[in-house]
């Protein structure tokens, strides 16, 4: 049955190629003048040039962590190109004048960009290496006042809104990795939604990692003023080859009174292939600020992809009743190794979270979850829930689970829940007996697992995740 | 012993096996013809179970011997699954628990798979929720287990009776129920065992491993066997369970020797 189980999961990662365009690459190293001129090509104000220079001085003290349960070799920080962008001909008013390639590219991928934007009415900020390549629906958005941009357009026309609200959730210097972004980053997404205002549709982001062995540094920030409401999907793919590259992205969302922000995140970047060479290095630092009473940020994220995970999504719960929700699936396979999960801060009173995580290991992939739940003293009536759960393929791979809870008022309350289960031989069987083969049975029972997680997505994203984990685990029986 | 004139479904010949190395079935014949119930007894670890799996198709039983010829197939040569999509049908001894997966889901893919296969047309899930509870009323379930998960949680005799509810469902030409009877309440007993009695048909057969008589007075056999170290021991009609009963296994041993 091992083999059968083996076949399952050993199928070839299907984005894997690389798109030959034309790019403007900075030589490999990072001291003050590579910085510099990446602040010079964007163009930047005075003010953004010293808070890069601030971060990289901090970053320049600090060391890279290794307290999560992942193992690589060194990264050689000076061996990276910090900066890459296709060069556009010219500035692009509509999808017609997207480089070929690059739409052929997101064809290959299974997103026809403009049907797909048009379709399922979502505003598609494509962002292809580090920099926008073009903005759609942003005449629509821009009707009801929501700014959805590239993050260097939104440094020159809302320079007041980036100065207010950039590195306000994560400090330039909060760890080394943010540190890093804070002072190299490339670009990313900008939104913005005023007060009182339900966004219209959902907001979508594909990133796609092109140029080999440049870093991506992606920055995103996302405000919703009081009683404001948001979607956010990011979807990620990347090509296939041998070297490992960083990516080391900061989101920060802020929500103000009665406002929420709804962040989805579909992850399928290169994994590396089945002896572990290659693969994406994933170090992201993702976190929300419940600012405001009443306010709610929740994250969801499907990771399947990567060589290494290390992602915390997390909600700092400040205003009085705000809520925070953390729901996850993170399937590893082969040489992958994944420690993700959240941390929810609870400060304001009558605070409440949610965290429900699934982890699904296959190969001989490490999976590990690892949360922190703290209530501070001043968090009177908070609660929190939490589930974790473990799926393990096969004999040879490992799930971990590593839950912190600090709580300082007495009155809070804390639930654990964790379970590891094991699709076994005997399941398969069972399966087997009644007429299912292994590969439908896997999945039926995979679906089942991730169920609670997947119903949190947008629909067309459910459907698009649903793909994925059947791509990740399908394949020929022996 | 009644008449055998039905067509031979299954021909076990000189069958062993090994689990892990061990040595469990030792040499097995038997036959099953069309329309023909028949009853393995025998004592705990004689390799009844065993014998039910191996014809199944479970992976970790190694068949070192002997041939099994099911409606004209090759039946060894078969993956389980395809067993089971060729009318091979086994009520598990113990139903493996399958959390996060909706029974109604499950049963509804089984369906789909097996019937599909045989040219009935395939259901929605709409279509199927009808079509389950007929078949649920046959078993007197309650529809909420439908939408609990497969076998998760359920009591012996729930789990039992989920298993005959996928034997209503796949129809099976040979249906192998491996104690059926353990774990269903006396009322229980009467209700399967009258849902088993509906799916008999001239075309198919039953298998049955029990180790009580109180399962044979509603569901009649017309050979009974005796199992003991991997071999069928000692076959006669339906009054030698009622001898078993009466006396135990060792004095079959005693006989032989
Ligand atoms: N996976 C296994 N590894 C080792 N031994 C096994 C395994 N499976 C079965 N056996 C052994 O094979 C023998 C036959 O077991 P089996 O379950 O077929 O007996 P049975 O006749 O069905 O008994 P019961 O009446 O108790 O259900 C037992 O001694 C059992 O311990
Ligand atoms: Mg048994």
């Amino acid at each position: 049955m091992s083999a059968v189980l083996q076949n399952l999961i050993d199928q070839p990662y299907k984005h894997g190629f690389v798109t030959d365009i034309e790019s403007d690459v900075v030589p490999k190293g990072l001291n003050e003048s590579v910085i510099r001129s990446i602040s010079a090509r964007k163009n930047e104000p005075e003010w953004l040039l010293e808070f890069r220079l601030t971060a990289y001085r901090h970053w320049l003290t600090m060391t890279e962590p290794t307290w999560p349960n992942v193992t690589y070799p060194p990264i050689d920080f000076q061996d990276i190109s910090y900066y890459s962008a296709p060069k556009p001909k010219k500035k692009l008013a509509s999808m017609d004048e997207v480089d070929p390639e690059l739409l052929r590219t997101f064809e290959k991928l299974g997103v026809p960009m403009h049907e797909q934007a048009a379709l399922a009415g979502v505003a598609v900020d494509v962002i292809f290496d580090s920099v926008s390549v073009t903005t759609t629906y942003k005449k629509k958005l821009a009707d009801v006042g929501v700014i959805f941009c590239s993050f260097s357009e939104a440094v020159h026309e809302h320079p007041e809104l980036i100065r207010k609200y950039l590195g306000s959730v994560v400090p330039a210097g909060d760890n080394f990795y943010a540190a890093l972004n804070s002072a190299v980053f490339t670009d990313g997404s900008f939104c913005f939604i005023p007060k009182g205002v339900k966004c219209p549709m959902e907001l979508s982001t594909y990133f796609r990692i092109n140029t080999q062995e440049s870093g991506q540094f992606e920055r995103t920030l996302i405000v919703a003023e009081e009683g404001a409401s948001v979607s956010y999907l990011e979807g990620c793919t990347a090509p296939q080859f041998d070297t490992n590259q960083l990516h080391a992205a900061v989101v920060e969302l802020v929500a103000l009174d009665r406002a929420s922000i709804k962040y989805s995140t579909v992850q399928n970047w290169y994994a590396g292939d089945e002896n572990g060479v290659g693969g994406i290095y994933n170090f992201v630092t993702k976190r929300g600020l419940c600012q405001g009473v009443d306010s709610k940020i929740s994250w969801t994220q499907v990771e399947t992809g990567s060589a290494i995970t290390w992602k915390y999504p997390s909600c700092v719960l400040l205003g009085d009743n705000s809520v925070g929700e953390f729901y996850s699936v993170a399937l590893t396979n082969h040489l992958q190794q994944a420690d993700t999960g959240t941390k929810m801060v609870h400060i304001g009173k009558n605070t409440r979270s949610t965290i429900i995580s699934k982890g699904i290991s296959a190969g001989r992939s490490n999976n590990s979850y690892r949360g922190l739940v703290k209530i501070a003293a001043s968090a009177h009536g908070a609660r929190n829930f939490s589930q974790c759960d473990s799926m393990l393929i096969g004999d040879r791979c490992s799930a971990s689970t590593f839950p912190y809870i600090q709580v300082q008022n007495n009155g809070a309350k804390v639930e654990h829940e964790a379970t590891t289960s094991k699709i076994g031989e005997d399941q398969l069987f069972y399966f087997a007996s009644r007429g299912i083969d292994p590969e439908e049975a896997v999945s039926m029972i995979i679906n089942g697992f991730v169920k609670d997680v997947f119903t949190q997505l947008p629909m067309e994203f459910a459907v698009e995740a649903g793909r994925l984990l059947g791509l990740k685990l399908e394949g020929s029986v022996g | 012993m009644s008449e055998s004139t039905g067509k031979v479904l299954l021909d076990v010949r000189n069958l062993s096996a090994t689990v892990a190395g061990v040595q469990i079935l030792k040499g097995i014949d038997f036959t099953v013809r069309a329309g023909e119930v028949h009853a393995i007894m025998g004592p705990n670890g004689s390799g009844k179970s065993t014998f039910s799996k191996v014809l199944a198709g479970h992976p970790s039983y190694e068949v070192t011997g002997g041939e099994v010829e099911f409606d004209g197939q090759d039946l060894l040569a078969l993956p389980a699954e395809v067993r089971a999509r060729a009318g091979f049908f086994l009520s598990f001894q113990y139903p493996v628990e399958v959390p996060g997966v909706a029974n109604s889901q499950f049963l509804r893919l089984a369906y789909n798979t097996v019937m599909g296969g045989r040219g009935r047309e395939e259901l929605d899930p709409l279509e199927f929720d009808d079509y389950v509870r007929e078949k649920l009323q046959l078993l007197e379930m309650d529809p909420a287990f439908l939408e609990r998960s497969v076998n998760t949680g359920f009591s012996g005799g729930e789990k039992k009776r989920n298993e005959i509810l996928q034997m209503a469902l796949l129809e099976p030409t040979l249906a192998f129920l491996d104690e059926t009877d353990s774990g269903l309440d006396i009322d229980a007993l009467r209700i399967v065992a009258h849902g088993v009695n509906s799916l008999r048909a001239s075309g198919n057969a039953i298998v049955l491993v029990t180790h009580y008589q109180r399962l044979l007075n509603y569901i009649v056999p017309d050979f009974v066997h005796v199992m003991d170290g991997g071999r069928l021991v000692k076959t006669g009609g339906k009054e030698l369970a009622l001898e078993l009963e009466a006396r135990g296994y060792d004095w079959i041993g005693r006989e032989a020797a």
